[in-house]
């Protein structure tokens, strides 16, 4: 039997201290960004609007953030009960990973003192994605928050602070509407991210570029929503030496080539649509991210195609780990090396601009530390086994 | 002929040019429609107030511009439409008979009329330098604003001093507004300024009574809100970067930005650019001239003709006015410090990727 408790471990360790002079750097970056602008910290510019913040913190850092959203669709809509362990700790990366992507999102906006405006109805232009993709992610944001709340209020801390008892049977009354707006939220932003693109018309590689594109995002996100829960999992239990869920893992795998399949199929099928195949081999930069993306998945594909390799936890988490990097790479890659606005103009993220973005992953990773130490997230053995 | 006479109440101009000419007037301002017949039904008032325009240190540039306005022509517009009671150049007595009827004009509609100023004010040993009738200029702009209704200062000496106040200014000249600071004083800047926008604030104020929205500079908002540079023509070439290097080469014949000339525009609030002057549809910049800042006090007279204006980025609510320039950058420098953090960061997970299998592997020995 395994029930879900704190881990008792120190919470500052050295890594964690790392992570703290990482963030305090991105933190210097961050004041300069927001007295000087975006130009002294950034390397973004007319022709690249979007940078690495928008690009990699924002649209990737939501897809790794999809594992609640991937755990919710196979436990409730298929219900699949038996992976309810995982589904804390992936609300948690999720919870995170969206809280972080929508503070991005605030760096990245040149006049952040105007955002509000987006949440007026009466500014709202319903026929943009990108209110869509703002509205939604915000959204979904709180919605994260409250579907963890179970867990945040059996802290006794925090239920002194709260004040209010029965707050566990309060929420578990409202929980299954924001478990349902949990499922409908992450599928309209995470196919919206991709349109936001198809706007991008010529200046997206035809390699990239796509009508398809929502759907392939889409896709694209539950399948790195599944392998982060298997990245993350196998992670925090060889940290914690916590193997306990690993036979889950085993078992979850067996849906991902099937994702992968369908979503390589569709691509090249549709690539060979527009008659942009040639595209492929050409040698520069979009065709050669095309190869290395796909070369990834199907490393991914071919290893969890045969059921008797997904027995092995380890073959299993080589896979994950690379498809995390090759659907992470066809995400990041459409915005930023498939696109190529003319003019002359080119991108590179500076220094600064990374290290903000490595403060937004280590507050990510110290947050998951911290909460899994403090917090029931985690499904440990039974302490009277 | 029996027909056009009773239409022709107005001297030159049908009843319906003239209602025409008043409700462009009021779009010029910015008012409703139905504000155009009201300005008409003013300006045919017997009783309108007249307007006196008395004239200083000044080249008389904005009595001839005014005598250039051709909707309506000036006959009918001194005859008809303002009352025109006093100009000493377009005055047909002259001398004492010209004094005594403005003296008279004057005490009828005291506290009623427009007083224009046109020039501008010496004050340097007692006004001595411009006197009419025996009498310091000063002395008699200090007497008539006391009793006027309303004063204009026309021109940009009249407005801030102008070409007569500019270094090293030997009669001691200054604008109206400077003599007369206790006083609300309207300016219209400009050398000469469109006679329109004088036409325009005079027919308000005797339609409403009360003078336009002003900025802090006295000048009517309708017409001074905005930059030369804002609505000229030759805007999307300075945006794109493409100026005239120098007088006739390839650039200022291909109607290039002037900016490199030494063009004021983006520093001058005026609507030449939008009204242009003598109702043929040019102004200067048209021409292939530079503004050099006329109505702008500090730049025009000041900073020297070709002398490149200093461009402000005063407003963040309207897009910058610089030069999107020729040459200049287009990103992607890699910096070393970045390709080292992109490949650190790379190393990090697979590194983390690497150790969480190898300790895997010992986990399932066990």
């Amino acid at each position: 039997m395994s029930e879900a408790r704190p881990l008792s471990s120190r919470v500052i360790t050295v890594p964690f201290i790392l992570g703290v002079i990482v963030i305090l750097l991105a933190g210097i970056f961050l004041l300069k960004r927001f007295i000087y602008g975006l130009g002294s910290v950034s390397g973004m510019n007319d022709g690249y609007p979007w940078g690495l913040w928008i690009a990699y913190d924002v649209n990737v850092g939501t897809a790794f953030a999809c594992g609640g959203y991937a755990m919710a669709i196979l436990i409730y809509i298929f219900n699949k009960g038996e992976y309810t362990p995982l589904l804390k700790p992936a609300i948690l990366t999720s919870m995170l990973g969206y809280t972080l992507a929508a503070v991005s999102i605030f760096f990245d906006i040149g006049r952040y003192w105007n955002m509000f405006n987006i949440f007026m109805p009466w500014h709202m232009n319903f026929h943009s994605p990108m209110l869509e993709v703002a509205v939604c992610i915000a959204s979904y944001v709180v919605v994260l928050w409250i579907e963890f709340s179970p867990v945040l209020v059996k802290n006794p801390g925090v239920r002194r602070m709260l004040k209010v008892e029965d707050i566990e049977e309060k929420l578990n009354k409202v929980l299954f509407i924001f478990v349902a707006l949990g499922m409908l939220l992450p599928t309209m932003h995470q196919s919206s991210l991709g349109t936001l693109m198809i706007l991008a018309g010529h200046k997206l590689s035809p390699l990239y570029w796509s009508k398809l594109l929502p759907l392939f995002f889409l896709i694209c996100a539950i399948m790195m929503g599944y392998c982060i829960v298997i990245f993350e999992t196998s992670v925090s239990g060889v940290a914690f030496k916590n193997t306990h869920e690993f036979k889950l893992l085993t078992k979850l795998s067996g849906v991902i080539p099937w994702l992968i399949g369908i979503f390589l199929i569709m691509r090249i099928q549709d690539i060979n649509a527009r008659g942009a195949l040639s595209q492929i081999f050409k040698g520069d930069l979009p065709g050669n991210m095309f190869l290395i993306e796909t070369f990834l998945l199907l490393i991914g594909l071919i290893i969890l195609w045969k059921p008797e390799n997904r027995t092995n936890v380890k073959k299993v988490f080589i896979a994950a780990f690379c498809v995390l990097l090759g659907a992470g790479l066809y995400r990041f890659d459409t915005y930023i090396c498939g696109f190529n606005p003319g003019n002359g103009w080119h991108y590179f993220p500076t220094a600064p601009e990374l290290i903000i973005t490595f403060g937004v992953i280590s507050v990510e990773i110290l947050g998951y530390l911290y909460v899994v130490k403090r917090f029931p997230v985690l499904a440990l053995p039974s302490k009277n086994k | 002929m029996k027909n056009r006479s009773k239409e022709s109440v107005f001297g030159m101009c049908s009843r319906r040019d003239f209602l025409k000419y008043c409700t462009v007037m009021a779009a010029s301002m910015g008012l409703p429609l139905a504000a155009g017949e009201r300005i008409a039904e003013a300006m045919t008032d017997p009783k309108r107030p007249p307007v006196i325009w008395i004239s200083g240190q000044g080249c008389t540039g904005c009595t001839e511009s005014l005598l250039r306005t051709s909707h309506p022509t000036i006959d009918s517009l001194i005859l008809d439409l303002i009352s025109l009671d006093y100009n000493e150049t377009l005055d047909a007595g002259a001398g004492k008979q010209a004094e005594e009827f403005m003296d008279r004009s004057v005490e009828a509609n005291k506290g009623k009329f427009v007083l224009v100023i046109e020039g501008a004010i010496p004050t340097k040993d007692g006004g001595i330098y411009c006197q009419i009738a025996g009498e310091p200029f000063v002395k008699i702009v200090k007497e008539m604003a006391d009793k006027a209704g309303a004063i204009i200062a026309i021109g940009s000496c009249a407005s801030w001093g102008g070409l007569v106040a500019s270094d090293p200014n030997p009669t001691g000249a200054k604008g109206a507004p400077e003599v007369l600071k206790d006083k609300a004083v309207v300016t219209i800047p400009g050398c000469p300024p469109n006679p329109y926008n004088f036409l325009s604030t005079v027919a308000y104020y005797i339609t409403f009574k009360k003078l336009p929205e002003l900025d802090k500079l006295g000048r009517p908002k309708f017409a001074y809100s905005r930059l030369v540079h804002e609505n000229c023509e030759r805007r999307p070439h300075f945006d794109a970067g493409r100026f005239a290097e120098e007088f006739g080469d390839e650039g200022h014949r291909k109607g290039y930005c002037l900016y490199k000339l030494g063009c004021k525009g983006p520093v001058t609030y005026n609507n030449c650019s939008i009204l242009q002057f003598n109702d043929v549809g040019t102004w200067p910049v048209r021409c292939g001239h530079p503004c050099f800042g006329c109505s702008e006090k500090g730049v025009g007279f000041t900073i020297p003709l070709f002398v490149e204006a200093d461009i402000k980025k005063d407003t963040v609510f309207t897009p910058a006015a610089t030069p999107a320039g020729i040459k200049y950058e287009r990103g992607g420098k890699v910096s070393g410090t970045a390709a080292g953090l992109v490949g650190a960061a790379i190393g990090a997970a697979a590194g983390a990727a690497a150790v969480t299998v190898t300790r895997m592997k010992s986990e399932d020995e066990k």
